[in-house]
């Protein structure tokens, strides 16, 4: 009883400070094109038998004329990976992942384990998703494998091609 | 001239009959088959042999049940026929996945008249046939034929989908609106919901046009019924399967003629 006290214990005041992180960095590249949108991006976490483990960041047009979830929902499934895997099963806006579209340039999520985007991982192996698709523009969809729990800090990056400049994943144990 | 005009009537008697029975293809095209919210989409239907341009005639709408998701109907809006094609658009409003079918039930008659020897046919329904063939026909010939022609569409997540135990029908093991490249899907036949076993099942590339080959997949249904195409690349695809058997509502009818079809949209 009192042991099982004292590992109770120890994991609710250790939890918090273990929690592993998890950074991605996603770089929307200055495209040029006569009519430009910026596109909609989805990251998210995939086991290895393809179940989502968690959405990190979604981007869409979220302004709302009427439409409680955002304007831009309609073309949300046009992030087809990611509606297929997860999109379809939640309901939008999600506060912390879900937010308005970015411009070019470098943008930077952390995910702490144990957050509404990240919930806890099992150990073993994992990816990393990204998917980018713009209105009158391409898709792209790119992944980065990994281990969960890290064992140190480390980071990888991917390099996108046509909708996507470089996205970095960065693991702090 | 008498005598091309009997052949034109023929032919076209021929046309109606085959209607179901293949000679041409009968197709809904959806503007959508994956919408993430409740929205509008508006679907092609049309008879042709080119997959999907609408070149020859329309398909009637005159049988067409649009089925929701909690299985209530939803009636079609701005329907309209042209001399190709037909049109019609559909407010999806629930979440779940719609079956868009159109079923042609039919019975055909063919005969020789008494006193002159000419050949006649007829073509009406298992209730109105009998009061077409004349009481003095000779050599008299019944068919029945039901077809189906459906396609899919799915608003959010997709649902199940309930077979309706009459004709041929396809069972979605796999749903039809969640189909990807590469990816291996799953499917069975069912006649009067029996499973229909050692059928064949084409499934054909839209866009056929443009190719020299109609790239045709062939597989069969198993012992189940069941059946598996892996998609080689993303477009609309028809899939087709035709069976025979006797199992006629119509008493004088010997043969009923089964026909099932379906546009499928295979994402990247």
């Amino acid at each position: 009883m009192q042991v099982r006290y004292s590992l109770t214990l120890a994991a609710l005041c250790g939890a918090p400070a273990l929690a592993a992180s998890l950074s991605v960095s996603i770089e929307v590249p200055r495209l040029s094109v006569a009519e430009y949108h910026r596109p909609y991006v989805a990251a998210w976490v995939e086991r290895a038998d393809q179940s989502v483990a968690g959405t990190l960041a979604l981007w869409y047009d979220t302004r709302t004329k009427g439409n409680a979830e955002g304007e831009g929902t309609k073309w949300l499934k046009d992030l087809r990976q990611w509606w297929r895997r997860t999109g379809r099963e939640l309901s939008l806006p999600i506060d912390g992942v879900s937010g308005a579209t970015r411009p070019a340039g470098t943008h930077a999520i952390n995910v702490n384990e144990g957050s509404v985007a990240l919930p806890k991982l099992e150990p073993g192996a994992y990816k990393l998703y990204v998917e980018a698709v713009r209105e009158v523009g391409g898709r792209e969809i790119v992944n980065s494998p990994f281990q969960w729990p890290p064992a140190k800090a480390a980071t990888s990056s991917i390099a996108g091609h046509t909708e996507l400049g470089e996205v970095k994943l960065g693991l702090t144990p | 001239m008498k005598i091309q005009l009997r052949i034109a009537a023929l032919a076209i008697a021929l046309s109606a009959a085959a209607g179901t029975a293949g000679a041409h293809n009968l197709w809904l095209l959806p503007s959508s088959t994956v919408l993430s919210k409740a929205d509008w989409i508006t679907v092609d239907a049309a008879v042709s042999n080119d997959l999907f341009f609408f070149n020859h005639r329309p398909l009637s709408l005159e049988h067409l049940v649009v089925t929701a998701p909690d299985g209530s109907t939803v009636a079609p809006e701005n329907a309209a026929s042209g001399k190709l094609r037909s049109v019609f658009d559909l407010d999806l409003k629930q979440s779940g996945t719609y079956r868009i079918a159109v079923l042609n039930e039919g019975v055909f008659a063919r005969w020789k008249d008494k006193t002159s020897g000419q050949a006649k046919r007829a073509r009406g329904t298992p209730e109105s046939i009998a009061g077409q063939i004349p009481a003095d026909a000779q050599e008299v010939e019944v068919t029945q034929s039901a077809g189906r022609v459906e396609t899919f569409v799915t608003v959010g997540k997709p649902s199940q989908l309930k077979p309706g135990g009459k004709g041929l029908e396809l069972v979605t093991l796999s749903n039809p609106t969640d189909l990807v490249k590469g990816e291996k899907a799953s499917f069975a036949l069912q006649i009067d919901g029996q499973p229909a076993h050692e059928l064949e099942v084409t499934v054909t590339p839209g866009n056929s046009r443009y190719r020299d080959s109609l790239n045709e997949i062939k597989t069969k249904t198993d012992a189940k019924g069941v059946f598996s195409i892996t998609w080689p690349q993303a477009g609309m695809y028809w899939l087709e399967a035709t069976a025979r058997d006797n199992k006629t509502s119509q008493p004088r009818a010997k043969e009923r003629r089964l026909s099932y079809a379906a546009t499928l949209e295979v994402m990247p």
